[in-house]
């Protein structure tokens, strides 16, 4: 392991309207390490690594490789002296091949692609670095981890000698983290340095050597991981130190009413195939059901189809004995249905409106008068909310796409939280937010709960359904295939039932 | 006789959509890239006008003279398209809005009729016209000589064209990579592919081509000036590019098909087959209002292969 500065970064500045992402950042990589960046949701981790990919443009602040000062224009500057980057949100062509995508940009001056030559060189590098794909798949029909891996072997094609991996295991299981986590050493091990962006601290102390954490846009430390821990971190991180308490509850009461009561309902997928069989599940007053998974196997059909964004092909669901209209979000609503869908951006908010307007949306009717909206208070009731969900936002006439992903998920749950509802569907609430916000958040579904909320708690993260619900039932297969009180509930069952195994 | 009859729509048919072909294959290039243009109608016309000027004005051998008003007519197509890639690509404006612009601002009542006014062009016949040739001396063939061989030479480069605009295409790494930045610019940009390089050149060459277009309109089909003379031979170009779903091939194939749709009314009142002449000439817009309703959706347009960026500016800092 050498020690010699790859990557000096000095003094950078970058703003955005309304927000200075990183302000005075300085940053030392070395040859050879994997140097994680660690920080709370919007702290400037993805704006720092993309103006080292030359992305986006400092305002202030230099950049140097290995002793000599650098100017990027563009992501091609960046690739020629050997940075690539594994963006947050993957940058593919979903309608291309594996082998066309890793070529793309590449400077080659011949007028055709050699497929064979290229495939060959794609399964070099996917041995050499454990990172199986097949190169003549298409995009669209591999899976979030194997879409990862193209990702990766893209920059590795290219011949980056720094690769820079943003939130790489948001998307990821536990077992593909760990293989994620064997190639990076891998890289390592030849000499490459990898810039590992996260804000789940196990993987940080797991996988690097140094951590630099940001706090608002600022450099708040770099530490040997070594001589390091999670509590150091987190308190690093957030500013304050964290306590990894496990939420404590109250057991419900023995004789709680229900108030959600979905009976035999099946659905079918986008694309027309069967996504739900027949489910059956209650929710009672005050309670939290978990509901444990694998992405995919009809978790995202069980909440729309509750939630009135699905229509059933059979079956049927009510709330406290009324019954809901199959595919009628309006009547969902009406019947006290709050709903925090997976795709925040596109199912849960309007991406391009202010955050004020995205708050109203659900109860804009209650601050209008003849039809027409009365802002005042719509602006009173976002101010409000931003300050009790401890939204960072620049103001509140904001477009929420200009947020971090963490703090779109507050506007969010912000608004379906303060609709007083008396059912809550939570879909993946805390994916991809730092441990400050899942601790909001948490608490927040927690509260609810106490106050008779009946939760609806859909993720793909065992540890927070173990930790947050009062029952747990395992999907497979559109099916619910069990069934445990989370009270001593055994972690290794649920991960086999999960797998489809029938015990 | 009625062979005949069949022989003379397929040939004319052909000759008809030849025009159409050439814009349409400009729009492939320029929505492939994932700019959308709908200056189609404006930019045919500003090529047409110039190509007429340059054969009532460009001396030299008849061949000559020819070749300048196709490549004096590709320039105005170019020029024009290069305005909209400016407003598109670096002003980043609303693609709808800019195409319908340029149609309005250069097309019937606008630039193009105001170029011909005061060049003079309408006043005088186009001397030299882009006549069909007899290949081989096998225009007389039966069946085959007046629909292969008796062709004008822009139909023969149009078929050159259709092959090598598909091997460019999709066998090409330029192609490759112009798909990918009207798929996904995020992608090309962060493989270090210029945006806004493709997207230039290719809407210009786009342009270009939908002036060859506007040029056999003018030195060819009426072949003189007059005002609008496309008579809305963009608008049917733009429904054929989806008509063909961005391939050049299929496009080609819906090319003569609205020629010969085009081409009806004509051929059968010459032969005196008595039929509403307003009900044929309608029959081209009809069948392009049915595609554009047919694959307007969101949804068809994902299907059928339209690039996924098509219409959507790219920012690089804007999320
Ligand atoms: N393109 C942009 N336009 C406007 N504001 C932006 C843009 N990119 C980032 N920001 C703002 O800059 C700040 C830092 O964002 P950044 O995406 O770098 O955070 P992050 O540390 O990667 O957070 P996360 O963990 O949520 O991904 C945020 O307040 C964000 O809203
Ligand atoms: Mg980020």
């Amino acid at each position: 392991m050498g020690l010699e500065t790859a990557i000096k970064m000095t003094g950078i500045v970058k703003k955005f309207p309304g927000v200075i992402a990183n302000d005075h950042v300085n940053l030392d990589i070395n040859f050879g390490e994997v140097h994680a960046l660690l920080g709370e949701n919007g702290a400037g981790k993805s704006t720092l690594s993309n103006i080292l990919t030359g992305l986006y443009r400092p305002d202030d602040g230099s950049v140097e490789i290995a002793g000599t000062k650098v100017e990027f224009n563009s992501p091609r500057d960046a690739l020629n002296a050997g940075i690539g980057m594994v963006h947050q949100h993957f940058r593919l062509v979903s309608t291309f091949t594996v082998a066309e995508n890793v070529v793309l940009g590449e400077s080659d001056s011949s007028l055709f692609m050699d497929q064979k030559a290229v495939a060959a060189r794609v399964k070099e590098l996917s041995d050499r670095y454990g990172l199986a794909v097949d190169p003549s798949a298409r995009i669209w029909q591999l899976s979030v981890g194997e879409q990862q891996r193209v990702e990766i072997l893209k920059v590795l094609y290219r011949g980056a000698r720094v690769l820079i991996l943003d939130e790489p295991t948001a998307v990821l299981t536990p077992i593909e983290t760990t293989e994620l986590f064997k190639t990076l050493r891998a890289m390592v091990a030849e000499g490459r340095t990898v810039i590992f962006i996260s804000h789940k601290l196990d993987e940080v102390m797991a996988v690097s050597d140094r951590v630099t954490v940001l706090r608002g846009g600022r450099n708040v430390g770099t530490v040997n991981t070594r001589e390091s821990s999670t509590r150091d971190l987190a308190s690093l991180m957030v500013g304050r130190s964290v306590e990894f308490t496990r939420v404590q509850r109250e057991v419900p009461a023995e004789a709680r009413s229900i108030i959600l009561n979905v009976t035999d309902i099946s659905a079918r997928d986008d694309r027309g195939g069967i996504a739900l069989q027949s489910v059956s599940l209650t929710v009672g007053r005050g309670e939290i059901v978990g509901i444990a998974g694998v992405a995919g196997n009809g978790q995202r059909e069980l909440a729309e189809v509750i939630s009135g964004m699905r229509a059933m092909t059979s079956g049927s669901i009510s709330v406290q004995g009324e019954k809901v209209q199959s595919g009628k979000a309006r009547s969902a609503i009406a019947k006290g249905i709050a709903h925090v869908p997976e795709d925040r951006l596109h199912t849960g908010l309007a991406s391009s409106h202010s955050v004020e307007d995205n708050l109203a949306l659900k109860n804009y009717r209650t601050m209008s008068r003849f039809r027409i909206l009365k802002r005042k208070s719509i602006r009173a009731q976002s101010t409000d909310l931003i300050e009790r969900y401890d939204i960072k936002t620049p103001g509140s006439q904001t477009p929420v796409r200009l947020l971090s992903g963490g703090n779109v998920q507050k506007v969010l749950l912000a608004r379906e939280f303060s609709a007083l509802p008396k059912v809550l569907i939570a879909a993946s609430p805390t994916r991809g937010l730092d441990v400050g916000a899942i601790e909001t958040v948490r608490e927040r579904l927690v509260q609810a709960a106490d106050n008779g909320v009946g939760v609806l708690l859909i993720s793909e993260d065992l540890d927070e359904i173990m930790s947050l619900a009062d029952r747990i039932l395992v999907m497979y297969e559109g099916r619910i295939v069990d069934e445990v009180p989370a009270e001593g509930a055994d972690r290794e069952r649920i991960g086999l039932t999960m797998g489809g195994i029938k015990l | 006789m009625n062979s005949n009859i069949l022989i003379i729509i397929i040939a004319s048919a052909i000759f008809y959509g030849t025009p159409l072909f050439f814009a349409a294959l400009g729009g492939i290039f320029t929505e492939r890239s994932g700019v959308l243009n709908l200056g189609v109608e404006g930019t045919m016309l500003l090529g047409g006008v110039s190509g007429a000027w340059a054969s009532q004005h460009v001396g030299g051998s008849a061949w000559f003279t020819v070749l300048m008003s196709i490549v004096i007519g590709m320039i105005a197509g170019g020029i024009t398209s290069a305005l909209l890639a400016f407003l598109c690509v670096t002003l980043k404006t609303n693609q709808t809005v800019a195409g319908l612009a340029i149609t309005i601002f250069a097309g019937a009542v606008g630039l193009s009729s105001y170029f011909a006014n005061i060049w003079g062009v309408a006043e005088n016949p186009v001397p030299r016209q882009i006549r069909r040739l007899d290949v081989f001396g096998l225009a007389d063939t039966p069946i085959v000589g007046p629909i292969i061989f008796n062709q004008t030479i822009l139909t023969y480069v149009s078929w050159v064209l259709a092959v090598l605009s598909t091997v460019y295409l999709f066998r090409t790494r330029i192609g490759l990579q112009l798909r990918a930045v009207g798929e996904s610019p995020q992608t090309a940009d962060a493989m270090g592919i210029s945006v806004v390089k493709y997207r230039y050149v290719h809407t210009i060459l786009g342009g270009a081509l939908a002036g060859i277009g506007g040029v056999f309109y003018s030195l060819a089909i009426v072949p003189t000036w007059v005002d609008g003379m496309t008579k809305g031979a963009g608008w049917i170009a733009i429904a054929l590019v989806i008509f063909g779903f961005w391939r050049p091939s299929l496009t080609l194939l819906g090319a003569y098909l609205f020629g010969a749709l085009q081409s009806l009314g004509s051929t059968l009142k010459a032969r005196g087959v008595n039929i509403s002449g307003d009900i044929l000439d309608a029959l081209p817009f009809v069948m392009t209002i049915v595609v554009l309703v047919l694959v307007s959706s969101r949804f068809a347009h994902r299907k059928l292969g339209a690039p996924a960026a098509l219409g959507v500016p790219y920012e690089r800092e804007e999320r």
